[in-house]
């Protein structure tokens, strides 16, 4: 299943990998579903709590960014035909971000947050991804080896 | 003359199959490489066979005109063949060079069979001489390989088994733990310690933990920023974190350093960090006697 | 079991036993109700039972942090029992090491604390 035009990545980036599962992010208790749905696949394939925590937790603070500061977005999951390797995206057609770099560091928040959430995400998983660019939206990739 | 770069040394393997393996071990003896000590002459007979075979299915299958790859599929039998050897050989404590050379000891015995052909062409030998060189030196070359390969392996598990063993968490009395760090602490040791400490405290549920590195070697910034994320984490889950063993000198190196332990408290011994922690859990230690 | 959180006094503190399905919405409110909560009775403090908490993201950690301020203005500590290790490890790393709250192991030992005050 192609990603829709407006996220910034494509097939190419997800190798050889399929749709599990696709959310809408628009209430807060999506963030939840979602981060739940991700949680629950590394936990059936063998992931260990505390890497089921670290990826999670990602998730939970790039859902809770397009709700809140996007209007809301869409999350999809992939995974691979092993089950080893399980990728997140998320994306948004919100105001983008000027400065990625800026954003990605600690102490910096677009409003009210404490700016910790884009630097924490991108430390908790083990690769991530950004695309953005002012008025395009924003969208993350993420992915965790199980 | 339309015959593959490969026929004549498949004929001298077909035809004398065994007596290569004879000769093969024979050679290993003279070279000194056959460890008798480690290995019976039947498991050496039994394992030069299957190595053999493997190969000669190699040359069979894999080599087209005069190339060949031994990470093409057709060397499957050959390296997982090859695998078990050098495992069991590693395992043993054959060294590098004596594999290497058992390997190489391979060329003695084709040489001979090929000269003695009918065929016996000069510039046909030389060629199958080539043929052979390369072939077994790859096949030496691949095998050092994986000799490494499980050495490093080995090293690994040897590693990850140290770390276990350097970081035990000790029940000292009740709901208290201590954490006797010894060695370096580097970051995946650092991470592998707290994950162990922090799962100990809520099995035991334990309210002191103590952390003592008189045995840690030298502090820098970086040994004090671990020391300091696992006392935050031990007292975010509800427990008290005491780090001991902070000689005179490692306080003098974490001041110079600028690094601020916070509100983690600190002792100098260990003894004075267990009386304080024993007094958290409700208990003095008294002597007894006029002694 | 998304909901309404139950917040239930205990000798002179507050019980809120968090549910890992909350949304940022809920515990918002849950902040707004449990500060209210502390001005009308006499609260010495909320006991914030986050066993159940698979994650601790930026947004709960501050709002926990928050609801620890208000506390404070208010007279009572707040205390954050049951963090599981994995939670614990994460927020480390996300540099949130929540010096405003107290925290223990268990309800018991908060409460135990709690009547030391």
């Amino acid at each position: 299943m192609p990603l829709p035009s407006y996220a910034a990545f494509d097939e190419s980036d997800l190798g050889a990998q399929v749709l599990l599962s696709q959310h809408k992010l628009k209430s807060s208790g999506d963030a939840v579903t979602a981060r739940q749905a991700v949680a629950r696949y590394m936990k059936d394939n063998g992931a260990s709590a505390l890497s089921v925590t670290r990826f999670a937790t990602a998730v939970s603070e790039i859902a809770r960014n397009a709700i809140n500061h996007a209007g809301g977005g869409e999350f999809s999951i992939y995974v691979d035909r092993g089950r080893k390797q399980l990728t997140v995206v998320c994306w948004d057609k919100g105001p983008g971000i000027a400065d990625v770099k800026l954003a990605l560091s600690d102490g910096y928040t677009s409003g009210g947050g404490l700016g910790r959430g884009l630097g924490g995400a991108q430390r908790l998983a083990g690769r991530f991804e950004i695309r953005t660019a002012v008025g395009a939206g924003t969208s993350v990739l993420m992915s965790v080896t199980l | 003359m339309a015959q593959s770069a490969t026929a004549n040394i498949l004929t001298v393997l077909d035809t004398d199959f065994k007596g290569i393996i004879e000769e093969w071990l024979g050679t290993q003896v003279k070279e000194g490489v056959k460890r008798s000590d480690l290995f019976s002459d039947a498991e050496s007979r039994a394992q030069n066979r299957e190595l053999l075979k493997a190969f000669s299915k190699g040359i069979r299958d894999g080599v087209t005109g005069e190339d060949f790859d031994l990470d093409d599929d057709q060397w499957d039998d050959l390296r997982a063949v090859l695998a078990d050897v050098s495992r069991e050989r590693v395992s043993r404590g054959v060294t590098p060079t004596e594999m290497a050379t058992f390997v190489l000891a391979l060329k003695a015995p084709l040489f001979k069979r090929l000269e003695a052909l009918e065929t016996s062409d000069h510039s046909v030998l030389i060629r199958d001489v080539m043929l052979v060189t390369r072939l077994v030196d790859a096949f030496a070359i691949y095998t050092n390989e994986i000799f490494i390969n499980e050495r490093e392996q080995i090293i690994d598990r040897q590693r990850q088994e140290m770390l276990e063993l350097s970081t035990p968490v000790v029940e000292l009395w009740d709901r208290v733990l201590t954490l006797p760090l010894i060695g370096t602490l580097d970051s995946a040791r650092a991470q592998e310690v707290m994950e162990n400490l922090l799962q100990t405290i809520l099995e035991r549920q334990a309210e002191v933990v103590i952390m003592d590195i008189t045995g840690v070697g030298t502090v820098d910034t970086q040994v004090a920023q671990h020391l300091l994320r696992a006392a935050a984490a031990v007292r975010l889950m509800g427990a008290e974190c005491i780090i001991s063993g902070i000689s005179p000198m490692i306080a003098q190196t974490m001041v110079q350093l600028g690094i601020d332990v916070g509100t983690v408290s600190t002792r100098s011994s260990i003894r004075t960090a267990l009386s304080d922690a024993l007094l958290t859990v409700g208990y003095v230690i008294k002597k007894t006697g006029d002694q | 079991m998304a909901g309404v959180t139950s917040i239930n006094l205990v000798e002179r503190a507050l019980l809120v036993s968090i549910q890992d399905d909350i949304t940022d919405t809920e515990i918002l409110e849950l902040q707004d109700r449990l500060s209210n909560r502390i001005a009308q009775n006499r609260i010495d403090g909320v006991i914030l039972d986050i066993s159940a908490l698979e994650i601790v993201d930026t947004f709960v950690g501050r709002v926990i942090a928050q609801l620890a301020g208000i506390s404070k203005l208010l007279a009572a500590e707040t205390y954050v029992v049951g963090m599981r290790p994995t939670v614990a490890v994460t927020l480390v790393e996300l540099g949130m090491y929540l010096p405003e709250i107290r925290t223990a192991l268990s309800l018991t030992h908060a409460l135990a604390q709690l009547r030391r005050v």
